[in-house]
């Protein structure tokens, strides 16, 4: 049971969304911006949000997009994450949002709550960092696209007022060879030790982790290895290890040794996989 | 109206919420902070939806929305509105609570409800569902008395039976 009221709207275009939370913002109400609202309603539970308005965008028809125009896959910020891997439009990203939580809370979580939450994992952006995914964003002052690498450096990076509209990815990343892997402390649903996702463009492979660090990255050093001819899959691995944005993350899923040591595997793996060696 | 000045008739947070629930059209009026799950049982008296982590993880309180399987404690009430709801107690004899009981795959009884809403949901999207499909669906739903296998033989058994010719849905 959340334990403080607050006040909730259900605004039907991007333009009443950010007039809605302008408003908001200037009563002092300090407004949400609400898609699943799976992690708003665990963090009030909590106390650790306490929202005096939540502004829902599920009505918002550009927000429920998920197609293709010409050269571009378009998902909407509110597409569930399991409607994302029921489209099997940009299967890498099918699979990395199956790994998020479980089904039937995937029928609530959004694309654009997994990007732009609080809980540090957001797996479902690593397919689109390695597809240099264009992010369109909404606020007071319109509609905007960016590239993915501009807004999200470790978490989104928004102005305050704007909201996550619509991905946007090129055709040609969608069916590229791919790897994705999962380790978890056990079973099959929970919080990653380690997510690696990778795919093969032309000769090069491209990589995103989530996990390792305390926030989901992709490292043009780390690339830069991965992608050294001469070097053995266990080399490369080993070499990306120590070129981490971040100390490895300990937390109770697991120490940062194990996370390492997972990491490294990940990573030979997923070499295996797409050199075939 | 715009949207704020309609919503500002509801500063005090109270919204009228209007639901179909197992066949009946209710309305009533809730808090915008109040999960389905609470409007469900302490509104309308549906007290088979099992309040459990309230943290979406053990499943005990999955209801069926649009034909969906959810989970009404990661919902707001008010994110309801309009929609059609389908509760334990909306079904009647359907195949998934039949092989419950024919496969006592029950314990405690605690997580029933929720793991045969799920198992309806999944008759319903998936009559055809591989075990992949059943495994990631099972996954949803924790039985802390761990009556798994038994579980997972009432929904291959409701499978089975659907197959053959049976009703995926009952009546519900």
């Amino acid at each position: 049971m959340i334990p403080f009221d607050f006040e909730y709207y259900r605004p039907s275009s991007v333009k009443e969304a950010a007039d809605a939370y302008q408003a908001l913002q200037a009563q002092g109400k300090q407004p949400m911006y609400w898609s699943g609202g799976t992690e708003i309603i665990t963090m009030a539970r909590l106390n650790e949000d306490r929202p005096g308005a939540v502004v829902d965008l599920k009505a918002i028809p550009e927000c429920n997009v998920i197609e293709f125009r010409e050269n571009d896959l378009i998902i909407g910020g509110c597409v569930t994450l399991s409607a994302v891997t029921g489209s099997n439009f940009f299967p890498l990203l099918g699979r990395a949002a199956q790994g998020v939580a479980d089904q039937t809370s995937r029928n609530k979580i959004t694309l654009g709550g997994n990007l732009c939450g609080r809980i540090y994992y957001r797996e479902a952006v690593l397919p689109l960092l390695v597809a240099d995914s264009r992010l369109v964003i909404a606020g007071k002052g319109g509609v905007r696209e960016a590239a993915i690498h501009e807004v999200f450096r470790g978490q989104i990076r928004l102005e305050p007022g704007e909201f996550l509209l619509q991905t946007v990815t090129d055709r040609e990343f969608v069916s590229l060879p791919s790897v994705h892997v999962k380790k978890r402390q056990i079973g099959n649903v929970g919080y990653p030790l380690v997510t690696l996702v990778a795919v093969k463009k032309g000769s090069r492979i491209r990589a995103a982790f989530s996990g390792i660090c305390g926030f989901p990255f992709r490292s043009a050093s780390i690339e830069q290895v991965l992608n050294t001819p001469g070097l053995s899959a266990e080399e490369r691995a080993r070499q990306a290890a120590g070129r981490l944005p971040a100390p490895p993350l300990t937390n109770t899923e697991g120490t940062a040794d194990y996370r390492l040591f997972l990491f490294k595997q990940t990573i030979k793996d997923a070499i295996h996989a797409l050199e075939g060696r | 109206m715009n949207v704020l000045e309609s919503a500002s008739l509801n500063s005090n947070a109270i919204y009228p919420l209007e639901l179909e629930v197992n066949g009946e059209r209710r309305w009533l009026w809730v808090r915008a902070a109040e999960t389905l799950l609470h409007t469900l049982r302490d509104h309308l008296g549906l007290t088979g939806c099992k309040p459990g982590c309230e943290n979406g993880d053990c499943g005990a309180c999955t209801v069926i929305l649009n034909g969906l399987p959810m989970k009404s404690c990661l919902m707001l009430a008010v994110e309801a509105d309009g929609q059609r709801i389908t509760t334990i107690e909306g079904l009647k004899h359907s195949p998934v609570q039949e092989q419950f009981v024919l496969k006592q795959a029950f314990q405690c009884g605690y997580c029933t409800s929720g793991f045969i809403m799920n198992g309806h949901g999944l008759l319903s999207a998936h009559p055809d569902a591989d075990p992949e499909t059943i495994r990631l669906w099972l996954e949803s739903n924790i039985c802390r008395c761990t009556s798994y296998e038994e579980i997972h033989g009432a929904i291959m058994a409701a499978l089975a039976v659907n197959k053959e010719g049976g009703s995926a849905t009952g009546s519900s």
